[in-house]
């Protein structure tokens, strides 16, 4: 398949002491696609997430980002050339409305952080951008709301939304449904992928515990265990093989094929 | 409108007291005035950016060392001059510093903080030939506006133009501030307070925005000191010492660093209280040290925390 690589990991190991955290990953996602990586604890799925978004220097091996080596080169140079993420446990500006924390990233995308003197309220195209996003994610009748005060899914939005207003051209997202009720969780993906397709976002790739987001929504899926990549395939392929089934889906899992399962341990 | 109101009543009585209170207590006033653009400085890492200093004192000594300084040596007396060089030679040393100190966070960064202060200290106290050691130096009494009004009595002149210039400047200063923090810079200072995870995450470059809003707060810690020298007429090691930098961030606490004019408000209940504790017992800090703990407790807020939301916006 020839498709338009934008984030690459080539041989990509992360040491801790004597502890291989990452041993030889590489991961290439394309144009169009959603990656999700799963794997059980201790697989290496949070490091590789650091280390792809340039938070982490991995010990060996190259990460590449729209064809610049960005290995290490941290979250803020990052945001800038695209790339950005949100967190598996979730993130917000606690003293912060809801409209103030999505003014951030558009503060940041325009490069006006440094505007000491001009009025933030008056400057209608940072107000205009946060707006938008928060009506996207359906969060406009909440804007003024401090972030602290929403339900536990509405922060978990939030997070993912600030992100979202960087308008970057890949998001990673770290766990975007965990620590919310299931019913919940489908909504924001929802809610996630319509974002995603209205903003001309390129590519998703998502660290993910929940198999039926991951069935659901991914093009490919990327099986991590032990710090090896044991299999990157299509979602159907992935339930074929017995291997990945076995060591990181777990037999006692009803693979949903396509409906309704259990959440993974 | 409420805070507008009490903000506008609040002007026309800073313009008014001259012509209703005593000289005694106008000339309380005059650090009161210092103090608030001091504090405006000290409220932006304070409230906004969320890193309490412990050595703004060194600024402050900065600013009102550089009035004694031109005009001891260079004779210059303009006060326009020395609040622009104190500003300069505070964004100076701020500069260099914060490049340290911003890389530290809570007790680590209050304590570099003071460390330096301290160093400031030492170095006025003992380079005598140059700064008078323990002694101090004197301050020439400014031109104002290119004015010279040695003419009139030393009271007369503190108590009736240069009352109006220190307020002329306390407004400037709080109307640049009100700007800085409803800039988007200030939404970003607020952010990294929150979450600084996120926030760079956010493409906030952390550290390098708390370097800004260290310059900025040593420019006004500094400027405040220079209009600290000349009411006193001399300046001595004390205004760079540790207790120095403690007693502003009481002022802070006082009035309630989470409102924009709180620590403003504090810095002008403490200079009376302390001037009416003074004349009932001798030890105020005992007295001071009891109402510290008494707010810490009972009202983090501090006394705007009776009157207004906490809101830092």
């Amino acid at each position: 398949m020839t498709r338009d690589v934008i984030l690459e990991a080539r041989d990509v190991r992360k040491l801790y002491g004597d502890f291989c955290a990452l041993d030889g990953v590489s991961l290439a996602v394309g144009a169009g696609e959603f990656v999700s990586i799963i794997g059980p604890n201790g697989a290496g799925k949070s490091t590789l997430i650091n280390v792809l978004t340039g938070v982490l220097r991995p010990t060996a091996g190259t990460v590449r980002f729209k064809e610049r080596d960005v290995a290490g080169i941290g979250p803020v140079a990052l945001t800038r050339l695209g790339l950005a993420r949100s967190f598996q446990l979730v993130q917000i500006f606690p003293d912060l409305t809801v409209l103030e924390t999505l003014l951030a990233p558009v503060i940041s995308r325009l490069g006006r952080g440094t505007s000491f003197f001009r009025s933030l309220a008056g400057d209608r195209e940072i107000q205009d951008g946060a707006l938008e996003i928060a009506e996207l994610f359906g969060l406009a009748d909440k804007r003024h709301v401090p972030a602290r005060q929403l339900p536990q899914g509405d922060k978990k939005l939030l997070d993912v939304a600030s992100a979202f207003a960087l308008r970057p051209e890949i998001i990673l997202l770290d766990e975007p449904t965990s620590g919310v009720s299931t019913a919940e969780k489908s909504a924001i993906m929802e809610i996630l992928v319509t974002a995603s397709q209205r903003m001309g976002l390129r590519a998703i790739i998502q660290v993910e515990h929940d198999m039926d987001i991951v069935f659901g929504y991914s093009d490919r899926i990327v099986a991590l265990h032990q710090g090896k990549v044991l299999a990157d395939a299509t979602p159907a392929a992935i339930r074929a093989d017995a291997r990945v089934v076995d060591m990181v889906i777990g037999r006692t899992h009803h693979i949903p094929s396509p409906p309704k399962g259990e959440r993974a341990g | 409108m409420r805070g507008r109101v009490i903000l506008g009543l609040a002007l026309l009585a800073l313009l008014a007291l001259p012509l209703v209170l005593s000289p005694y207590r106008l000339l309380l006033m005059l650090p009161f005035m210092a103090y608030g653009v001091i504090l405006l400085g000290l409220n932006l890492l304070f409230a906004y950016t969320g890193l309490v200093s412990f050595g703004h004192a060194l600024f402050v000594g900065i600013g009102a060392y550089t009035g004694a300084f031109l005009g001891a040596h260079a004779g210059i007396r303009s006060i326009e001059v020395v609040v622009l060089v104190a500003a300069i030679l505070g964004a100076v040393v701020a500069a260099l510093v914060g490049l340290l100190c911003v890389r530290y966070v809570k007790i680590y960064f209050g304590m570099l903080t003071l460390a330096f202060g301290m160093v400031f200290y030492t170095f006025v106290l003992k380079f005598y030939r140059i700064t008078g050691g323990d002694e101090g130096m004197p301050v020439p009494r400014p031109l104002l506006l290119g004015l010279n009004l040695d003419a009139m009595p030393k009271t007369d002149y503190l108590v009736g133009p240069y009352y109006y210039y220190c307020l002329g400047v306390l407004i400037i200063a709080a109307a640049v501030m009100w700007r800085i923090v409803h800039s988007p810079f200030g939404l970003c200072l607020r952010t990294i307070r929150d979450n600084p995870a996120k926030a760079e995450a956010l493409g906030v470059g952390v550290t390098r925005y708390r370097w800004y809003a260290f310059v900025i707060s040593g420019v006004f810690a500094a400027v405040g000191g220079a209009l600290l020298g000349p009411p006193i007429g001399n300046v001595d090691p004390t205004l760079a010492y540790w207790t120095h930098s403690g007693n502003l961030v009481f002022m802070a606490l006082l009035g309630g660093f989470a409102h924009f004019f709180g620590p403003v408000l504090g810095a002008f209940v403490f200079i009376f209280l302390q001037d009416t504790v003074m004349s009932v017992v001798p030890y105020w800090r005992l007295v001071f040290g009891a109402i510290l703990a008494v707010i810490v407790i009972f009202a983090p807020g501090g006394l705007m925390g009776f009157f207004a939301r906490p809101r830092p916006s």
